[in-house]
């Protein structure tokens, strides 16, 4: 079909790079959330805050998000390869993807959760704050819970944009999917290798998007 | 229990200030039901905030069962406040929490043992009616259900004083007044302070021992609701009870009947027991003048009866100056409007 033949296909190969690719979404997504999370509270929380010097707080932690959201990607990776050589010791291969990946969808992630957050009903939180609630109360009783559906949404578009990101990192080295796509696909136009791969990264969205979609419904309660 | 000692709000910056509440002094007795109404925008929903510091006053001093809440640090205040319940217009329950879950919830901030938990809760559904719905969520409920959980979960922590932000506001009419009912209860059953603010006098007039009546960030007139209701002085006070009345216009077209011989209109007001009595019929019987209602109401102000008759005397004018003398004597107000 269209001249493509399929017969020749290494299926290791295939096999170990989607591998790779899940091992850095599941790395990368993992640090991504313990990071973004409590940075996208900071920043909720930096908000409101009835203190100038904490709003004044808010603004350069904000103005630090943008700048790591504004860089490219593939800036990022490189620019980074000092700091991922101290942190994994290596800056190539899966290993060595996992931090300019953290430090690509963390700020990205702390976003999200902000504005998830701001979605929570001031009212609700009005009532916590009258029932005698503290602060670490309304955060973990009131603001998390009520903003689960979504943190999910959060989470699943935080994955998704993962996906591509380990695909631009396969241009140094990262390996997985992306990276098979554009060694054989791009420099050796091996066109099968390429189709199968991207294939397997949409199929992978696909998924993800699904899953996230079926969670954020079975907690959403309005 | 809760006095506002010169109480003032402000918003905004300097050079473009919104005065909300101005030197504002008010007294709330111990197990009293005590109503605040006002027009939008006149500082009710701020005051009853400044009462558990959910707005912190500009100047002024907060005292809530003896304690100035306004000179307590963090701390101190979320342990008063967990003696002050609220409701609120819009219930304002978690979402992401059962019936049940959103009642524990103020027990779960003092980490009350499982066991002692689970026996309150069950006794405060039962208390407002819900035992059927503790598995439910907020949006499977219909309004009034939710105020109910409101007020379960307001009680959860044994407060000695409860407010009520337009609690009812929100309700369609009967639902208002089974949820007014129930209010009713919880103040005779717990002793419980309740503070109220709205914009409906039927509210006020339903439950409420005594009113303020709030008006550009002051109190205009205050007083026991017999008082302020039957004999309104601030004109915003009239207005809110011609509303609730809606006879401005009817009367005047009452007014305008012509009458031969002497005559005068007279507003009598009956209170409590007198209500029943039979003392108009009598009166006339033993004067003989005749008599027109031109307008009436036979009511309750909370438990108390009245009455509020507009009639007017026709007949000699010394037999209806006789005829007044006499209701006087007897114990009923009567003013000559006409």
């Amino acid at each position: 079909m269209f001249g493509l033949d399929f017969t020749q296909i290494d299926w290791k190969e295939i096999w170990t790079a989607t591998l790779d690719t899940l091992r850095m979404l599941g790395a990368s997504a993992l640090f991504s959330f313990i990071i973004g999370l409590p940075v996208g509270v900071l920043l909720y929380m930096a908000a409101r805050s009835t203190s100038g010097l904490v709003r004044f707080g808010y603004t350069i932690l904000s103005f630090i998000v943008n700048i790591l959201r504004s860089v490219p990607f593939i800036i990022l990776i490189v620019a980074m390869i000092p700091i991922t050589k101290s942190i994994v010791g290596v800056s190539y291969g899966v290993l060595g993807t996992i931090p300019p990946l953290v430090i690509g969808a963390a700020p990205f992630f702390a976003r999200l959760v902000e504005t998830a957050l701001n979605e929570v009903d001031k009212g609700v939180i009005e009532a916590a704050h009258a029932m005698g609630s503290s602060t670490s109360q309304i955060v973990w009783r009131v603001l998390l819970p009520e903003a689960r559906p979504g943190l999910l949404a959060g989470m699943t578009i935080t994955i998704v944009t993962l996906v591509s990101y380990t695909a631009m990192s396969g241009q140094v080295g990262g390996g997985g999917l992306g990276d098979l796509a554009i060694k054989y696909g791009y420099y050796r136009y091996e066109t099968e290798i390429m189709i199968l791969a991207v294939v397997l990264m949409i199929v992978l969205v696909q998924l993800l998007q699904m899953a996230g979609d079926r969670l954020v419904r079975h907690f959403t309660r309005k | 229990m809760i006095e506002l000692k010169q109480l003032t709000k402000q918003y905004g910056k300097a050079g473009s200030l919104t005065t909300a509440l101005s030197e504002l002094d008010l007294s709330i007795e111990k197990g009293e039901i005590f109503g605040v109404i006002g027009h939008s925008g006149a500082g009710k929903s701020t005051l009853i905030r400044c009462i558990n510091l959910l707005e912190r006053p500009t100047s002024g001093e907060v005292w809530v069962n003896g304690k100035n809440l306004t000179s307590l640090g963090k701390k101190q205040l979320q342990a008063e406040r967990r003696k002050i319940g609220m409701i609120f217009q819009h219930f304002n329950l978690l979402s992401s929490a059962t019936v049940y879950d959103n009642i524990a919830f103020p027990l779960r901030l003092i980490k009350t043992p499982r066991a002692e938990l689970e026996r309150k809760v069950s006794e405060l559904l039962a208390l407002v009616g819900l035992e059927a719905h503790r598995d439910k969520y907020p949006s499977q409920l219909s309004g009034g259900q939710k105020q109910r959980v409101g007020i379960a979960r307001a009680l959860a922590s044994d407060p000695e004083v409860l407010l009520c932000d337009e609690a009812t506001s929100a309700l369609d009419p009967q639902t208002t007044d089974s949820i007014l009912r129930l209010l009713l209860d919880i103040n005779k059953k717990f002793h419980l302070t309740i503070v109220l603010i709205t914009h409906e006098m039927h509210v006020i007039q339903s439950i409420c021992d005594r009113v303020a009546v709030i008006h550009q960030g002051g109190i205009v007139e205050q007083g026991p609701v017999t008082e302020v209701f039957l004999k309104p002085k601030h004109e915003v006070t009239q207005e809110f009870i011609r509303q609730e009345m809606d006879s401005g216009e009817a009367l005047r077209l009452a007014m305008q009947g012509q009458v031969n011989g002497p005559s005068r209109a007279v507003q009598i007001t009956f209170l409590g027991s007198k209500t029943y009595e039979s003392i108009l019929s009598h009166t006339v019987h033993e004067t003989g003048v005749n008599f027109a209602i031109l307008q009436g109401t036979i009511s309750t102000l909370k438990d108390t009866p009245y009455g509020q008759l507009i009639v007017r005397f026709e007949g000699e004018e010394r037999a209806i100056e006789d005829t007044i003398r006499k209701l006087l004597e007897q114990g009923l107000d009567v003013e000559v409007i006409h």
